[in-house]
């Protein structure tokens, strides 16, 4: 645009996809200014224990693009940040930035101390609430930024002022207030990411009252050695190994009452998890009760691989409902098989929810009005002129086609603040 | 450079308590001959840093030793322009990980600013590459279909220049054969309007293209490619500085299909590529006779999905036949139409169009293995219905559409490997026997499209099914020729919904690469680096290692077998300079010199001592960061370890474990990537060199006379961090038993 008045870039969201087109598009020399949310960056995916279809860990690409962040001065990252406002036209937006307090300045080394004084513990977020967390905490081992944060609950409490004092750096900062900034770009890349779908609304599944019916992504943690049972698989109503385990697909997903469209990746999720199991739980049974398994192009060979395990079963058929036994909280899942059409009853000690991805734009728009699909997807990637929609704020997608749709909106990013 | 050093040491984060601090500022003082040596109790808070920049203005420091946290963290505050800066991991690999106060932390520390010293005498600061030529920022556009068109419209919007070169006399791919086009919101079918993009770059000045055209070769490097573009007789050349490579697919070859698919045997049993090209040519009628369509079959994953045809599954053909299907449906509503399917694959929005199929009447059969039945124009289609459990039989069938998939045109041509040694035949038994280490080639078929004049072979290498990639989920552009990006079609196979942002995805990386190679910078996964191989060449024996061994194929050779490097191709990985059986390949701040005094300052202590050393080579993207992250957790491991960072293992030189062993020290550990299929070395074979290059090591070590137990590889990822501590105790463990180093004290 011959008419810019900045050729500073915003991307909105820190994960796989807004990360990428920060870096992307700093690296081609522009200046990016990144907002994220949380208290870090890495999104969904520093969350995920292992890749389909490699098992690798996402700490390994998060440590290439954090290296890639620090090597670059032109990435201004401000976490625990949202955006409140745009105004303006392509390439002379106005953005106020919205950003809560972390209560630790930049003073912060990280060295722990806080947390040692601390003992108001909060359900850790990073590990979806599964364990608990001190109030002045890392969120996790790989954040970045590599600083502490305290929960406002710490803050309020008694225990505030031990916790400061702590602080042998003078980082703890108690007075401190959300503050807004304002910033001048010529164009936004909006990457705000999902969710998964909230199990409470799946009522034969439960409504997420049943101790051992966990989501796919409560699984990740459950496997990951930074997670809150250090990587063992293990029933949260009695903290033993699991015998069999049900992945129930579509959970939520290609349902009319629920999330109409298909996540795309929750087969390959729900299968690399069974490997998962496998790994630490040789003799278990696992069902994987599916409609369509949905592995595109070569991830093919993956569910070949996986399907060579011959204690997993592979029951084409949807379950209808899932039950309770009180005493034990062992569970059966009541299926029919659409192959023999026989209804089964399948006791198990273990569900593993598929739940799907909602856009995190079905509840939280855009501050500006852009179209949208009838599940909240922002409708095309040129949301609007010199703003871009990408990853899974446009369409359901894994991490790398998250990449390659960042690294695409980096450029129409860069096309916005060109001066020609 | 004049060098002038001053150490600092941070005492906070519990340095200070861990360590004596005044004993470790004179080992800086006196052995590492620092010229100043302070102390701070927060070196990276305002005092500190204020202290630091005072000694760079006032004192003339130019060389620092930061003794303090991991290089991983505070990088912005320590970051000095024109000063060479080492960071010394007191903290995390230290303080954190080992006993507080304990004599063997204390020595662990002392040999930390012994190797920092080491470092910092044979680095420079690196100066950027330049070639001689003037640099283009050009881009070179391969393939006139969506996403190199698209790729040549976004390069031309960003104000670059975009070079289009296709084979084929019109631009449009694929999609000039297709009428009607599923995307999205994939509530229905539309018109495909590919003309209006073909328009458009036909129009833009910023876009040169050449259509009817082949690239005759290849030449040079990123920044400095030379393409000769061969049309209608003449070759014109161009210079361009990165390639976005979208030259598409090919449909699967029907004639290969199993039997019973039909195919063949009736003029009425197309392909899905064949049902474009009839709607296309006039509307979907009855082939045979160009009849109504009363009764139409789909039959999906025709040959996909199939380990004995094509073992993949092409993501697109589920939606092409659903377009197919409701086109049918509305222009014959009362038609009968048939999907049999092994599993509809409609991800995303896409489910919609698979709804909407439903609600147009379309019939599915779930079916594993369909039979074509023809006999004449009369086709019978028999499925064996996965949910009624029984044959359904298709009778008078006017069509039945083979949903067949996309092979990427990179999977076509002779492997290279077999060209190379048909060249191979005719050299001397004596060359031959020079190149004795068997490293992994990339597999390279001859496929005619970038013609490149690589030592290494005239294609982008392949993986899997011949798609030009690198495996790597988080770099998903990255190909294995530096400057080079794979888009559309022959990366993955994709629709033209993807294709569109495809193009313009691999169009922001030529960019960004233009940009970095300009400055002198590598680009991914070292980007930004500014340093690069240099070659000694006196010393060269034409071995050739370093040519067969990078994994980018950066470096050519002359006829004489000597190397060409070309520095744009290069990352910085030194997988070269590890192969170097002569090390003459080093960087200005890397070098196999570099890393042999870092070892060599390595204090060994007396046999009667009873402290063994171990030297730990690490791969310091995943291996090292692991380490650190042990140290944030305060796990506690071996104290007789002494951990070198590696740009990447493939770096390793042989040399550096006789530099090791023959000095005394007891063992040496290598932690480097998973390697194999799913390799994770961002190098992409640089952990599997390393250790191809250990199987040699046996003749050091017998020439020394020494166990084979005292060099260990293992395989570590980065989050393996909870298993580090047992890896590093068990083979100090096992260097207990083999006993100690006869050498110590030569």
């Amino acid at each position: 645009m011959a008419n810019t008045v900045t050729q500073s870039i915003m991307v909105v969201g820190g994960g796989m996809s807004g990360m990428s087109a920060a870096v992307e598009a700093a690296e081609a020399g522009y200046e990016v200014f990144l907002v994220e949310k949380n208290p870090y960056l890495g999104g969904r995916v520093a969350q995920l224990h292992q890749y389909f279809p490699k098992l690798c860990p996402p700490y390994c690409g998060l440590e290439i693009n954090f290296r890639r962040i620090k090597d670059n001065p032109r990435v201004k990252v401000f976490t625990m940040a949202e955006v409140a406002a745009i105004r303006g036209v392509e390439g002379d937006f106005d953005v106020t930035v919205k950003i809560s307090p972390r209560y630790v300045n930049e003073k912060c080394t990280g060295c722990g101390k806080c947390a040692e004084a601390c003992t108001l513990e909060i359900p850790n977020p990073f590990n979806y609430g599964m364990d608990m967390v001190k109030a002045a905490y890392l969120p996790h081992d790989m954040a970045f930024p590599m600083r502490y944060v305290l929960d406002p609950s710490l803050v309020k409490s008694a225990e505030a002022q031990k916790v400061k004092e702590a602080c042998p750096y003078d980082a703890i900062d108690l007075e401190m207030a959300e503050k807004t900034v304002d910033l001048k770009v010529g164009s936004i890349v909006w990457a705000t990411g999902w969710k998964p779908y909230d199990m409470t609304k799946l009522e034969n599944y439960g409504k997420g009252a049943y101790a051992n019916v966990i989501s796919n992504v409560q699984m990740e943690r459950l496997a990951a050695w930074n997670g809150p049972t250090q990587g063992k698989i293990l029933r949260p109503s009695d903290g033993q190994p699991p015998k069999t385990v049900a992945f129930v697909q579509c959970a939520g997903s290609r349902d009319q009452n629920h999330l109409p469209f298909c996540s795309g990746i929750c087969c390959l999720a729900s299968l690399k998890q069974a490997t998962y199991v496998r790994e630490q739980i040789p003799d278990a049974t696992i069902y994987f009760f599916y409609i369509d398994v949905r592995a595109t192009d070569r991830l093919e060979d993956f569910i070949n691989r996986v399907k060579a395990d011959d204690k997993l079963i592979f029951f084409k058929g949807k379950v209808a409902k899932i039950t309770e036994d009180g005493a034990t909280k062992n569970l059966i899942c009541r299926v029919e098989n659409t192959m023999t059409e026989e209804l089964h009853e399948i006791p198990v000690d273990l569900v593993v929810l598929a739940t799907g991805m909602q856009p995190n734009t079905s509840e939280a728009p855009l501050p500006t009005p852009v179209p949208y699909d009838e599940y909240g997807f922002v409708a095309s990637m040129d949301a609007m002129p010199g703003i871009y929609a990408a990853g899974t704020t446009r369409t359901p997608c894994n991490v790398a086609e998250s990449v390659a749709d960042g690294t695409a909106a980096a450029l129409k990013a860069i096309q916005s603040v060109v001066r020609r | 450079m004049d060098k002038k050093l001053a150490t600092y040491i941070c005492t906070g984060c519990g340095i200070g308590d861990a360590l004596d601090i005044e004993q470790l500022s004179k080992v800086a003082q006196k052995e590492c001959k620092a010229a100043l040596v302070k102390t701070h109790p927060c070196l990276c808070g305002q005092e500190g840093v204020a202290m630091l920049k005072g000694d760079i203005q006032n004192e003339g420091v130019n060389c620092l030793m930061i003794a303090a946290c991991s290089p991983r963290v505070m990088y912005d505050v320590f970051r000095f322009d024109g000063c060479l800066v080492d960071r010394v991991n007191l903290r995390e690999q230290v303080a954190w990980s080992q006993k507080p106060g304990d004599e063997d932390t204390q020595m662990m520390a002392e040999d930390y600013l012994r190797i920092s010293a080491a470092k910092i005498g044979k680095m420079d600061p690196p100066e950027p590459y330049k070639p001689e030529e003037e640099i283009s920022k050009d881009i070179l556009i391969v393939g006139g279909g969506v996403a190199g068109l698209t790729a040549a419209k976004e390069v031309s919007k960003a104000g670059y220049k975009a070079v289009l070169v296709e084979r084929e006399k019109e631009l449009g791919g694929f999609q000039r054969k297709v009428a009607k086009i599923a995307t999205f919101p994939y509530k229905g079918i539309k018109d495909n309007d590919v003309e209006s993009l073909v328009q458009d770059v036909s129009k833009d000045g910023n876009i040169t293209v050449y259509t009817g055209a082949k690239i005759e070769k290849t030449v040079g490097g990123p920044g400095v490619f030379k393409v000769s573009i061969a049309q209608s007789g003449a070759v014109k050349e161009h210079k361009v500085g990165a390639i976005v490579m979208a030259a598409g697919w090919k449909p699967y070859d029907p004639a290969q299909l199993d039997p019973k698919l039909g195919y063949g045997q009736s003029p009425n049993v197309i392909t899905n590529v064949q049902f474009e090209e009839m709607v296309k040519n006039g509307g979907a009628k009855r082939p045979s006779d160009g009849g109504a369509l009363a009764n139409v079959a789909f039959l999906q994953c025709a040959g996909q999905r199939d380990p004995e045809k094509l073992p993949y599954c092409s993501s697109v053909c589920c939606t092409t036949s659903l377009k197919q299907a409701i086109f049918i449906k509305e222009t014959s509503p009362e038609a009968n139409v048939f999907i049999v399917f092994k599993e509809m694959r409609t991800p995303g929005q896409a489910e919609d169009l698979y709804r909407r199929a439903q609600e147009e009447g379309v019939i599915f059969i779930r079916c594993q293995d369909p039979q074509v039945k023809a006999s004449g124009a009369g086709v019978t289609v028999e499925a064996l219905d996965d949910l009624l459990g029984e044959t359904v039989v298709l009778e008078d069938l006017d069509l039945v559409v083979l949903a067949t998939g996309m092979v990427p045109v990179t999977a076509f041509g002779e492997d290279y490997a077999q060209v190379r040694a048909r060249m191979r035949a005719g050299e001397t038994e004596q060359k031959k026997e020079e190149e004795e280490l068997e490293v992994p080639q990339d597999a390279i078929l001859v496929s005619d499209i970038l013609n490149l004049e690589y030592r290494q072979g005239p294609e982008l290498p392949g993986l899997r099914y011949g798609f030009p990639d690198s495996h790597f989920i988080c770099f998903p552009y990255e190909t294995r020729r530096t400057g080079i990006y794979a888009a559309g079609c022959v990366r993955r196979p994709m629709g033209v919904a993807a294709a569109f942002e495809d193009g313009a995805g691999a169009a922001m990386k030529a960019i960004q690469c233009v940009e970095m190679v300009s400055q002198g910078k590598a680009v991914h996964p070292r980007a930004g680096d500014m340093s690069f191989p240099e070659f000694f060449m006196q010393r060269c024996t034409q071995c050739k290692r370093c040519t067969e061994e990078c994994p980018f194929g950066a470096i050519n050779e002359d006829e004489k077998g000597n190397p060409l490097p070309q520095p744009t191709r290069c990352r910085r990985c030194g997988v070269c300079m590890g192969a170097c059986p002569e090390r003459i390949i080093s960087f200005k701040n890397y070098s196999v010199g570099m890393i042999g005094e870092m070892i060599k300052s390595i204090e060994v202590p007396e046999e009667d001592e009873e402290k063994p050393r171990i030297v730990v080579l690490a791969c310091e993207n995943d291996a090292y960061p692991a380490l650190d992250m042990a140290g944030l957790r305060r796990m506690s491991y071996n104290a007789w370890v002494r951990v070198i960072p590696m740009r990447c293992l493939g770096s390793m030189n042989l040399i550096f474990i006789a530099d090791a062993l023959s000095k005394g020290i007891d063992g040496v550990l290598l932690l480097g990537c998973k390697y194999g299929d799913d390799y994770q070395c961002h190098f992409v074979k640089g952990s599997e060199l390393a250790n191809i290059r250990l199987s040699k090591v046996k003749e050091t070590l017998d020439r020394l006379v020494l166990e084979s137990d005292r060099v260990r590889f293992e395989t570590v990822a980065i989050s393996d961090y909870d298993k580090l501590p047992k890896i590093l105790d068990d083979f100090a463990e096992t260097l207990e038993g083999v006993g100690p180093n006869p050498y110590k004290g030569f």
